[in-house]
């Protein structure tokens, strides 16, 4: 198959869009993490999310997180139009931070956990959630 | 205030002193995230539920912020360490200003 000019400009196009998608889409993840964090760098940690591999509906994702010690956790869905999810801060009376909740997502996506211990570091931990229906309305 | 909204809490009935247990609460609220359309093509305007807390007697056990990407009917469960008897709050406030409240007791042995 010979390549024509069109096609490699064609390529080069496609190429540069797929490049940039990703990229787009992490940078308001990225912003939201660096607003909790306060600009300091998330490191790993004891921290879990669980949510499905594949959700067939983008509406009603089951979610729960556990970070032993924390005393913030902030969860973000990177490809949603505002990546913010939920924020639970954990008083006195909490029997251990750990949380369950039903959350919405756009589509297939990384959802990330930021938590904040108590001695004030920050922990990470993100997995990636295929969806076969977006809950976004549109 | 959004209509049918009704807090729905299940806290265990007693405990032994230190004991964690696992509360599970629902809200009936349609979550409007602002981010659908009818059918004429205008933006529904947001209307969900932007807080819930949890306290027993008078000690935070959690505050959670929620955004729009949390689903319809707000389902949390959580834990919390009970060290006497008491009763525990629940509050969820609406963005249109309403404030949802329920409340249970455990009896600590």
């Amino acid at each position: 198959m010979k390549i024509t000019r069109r096609d490699a400009v064609a390529m080069g196009l496609g190429a540069t869009m797929v490049a940039m998608l990703p990229l787009r889409v992490s940078a308001a993840g990225e912003e939201a993490v660096m607003a909790f964090t306060g600009g300091a760098e998330a490191g790993e940690g004891d921290i879990t999310l669980t949510a499905p591999e594949i959700a067939e509906n983008g509406n009603t994702v089951p979610i729960s997180v556990a970070a032993p010690g924390a005393v913030e956790i902030m969860v973000l869905a990177t490809g949603n139009p505002s990546p913010e999810v939920a924020n639970f801060k954990f008083g006195t009376a909490s029997g251990g931070a750990e949380v369950s909740t039903r959350m919405r997502l756009a589509g297939t996506q990384d959802v990330i956990a930021v938590a904040k211990m108590a001695d004030g570091s920050f922990i990470k931990t993100a997995r990636n959630v295929k969806v076969t229906i977006g809950g976004c309305g549109g | 205030m959004a209509s049918g909204v009704k807090p729905r809490v299940k806290v265990p009935k007693s405990a032994a002193a230190g004991d964690v247990i696992t509360i599970k609460t629902l809200i009936s609220h349609k979550m409007e995230s602002g981010n659908r359309k009818d059918k004429q093509g205008n933006v529904i305007p947001r209307s969900i539920i932007n807080r819930f807390t949890c306290d027993f007697n008078g000690a935070n056990v959690i505050d959670m912020t929620m955004y729009p990407a949390i689903s319809t009917n707000p389902y949390v469960e959580f834990k919390a360490k009970v060290d006497a008897s008491g009763e525990f709050k629940f509050t969820w406030y609406d963005d249109d200003g309403s404030v949802y409240e329920a409340a249970k007791s455990i009896t600590v042995s």
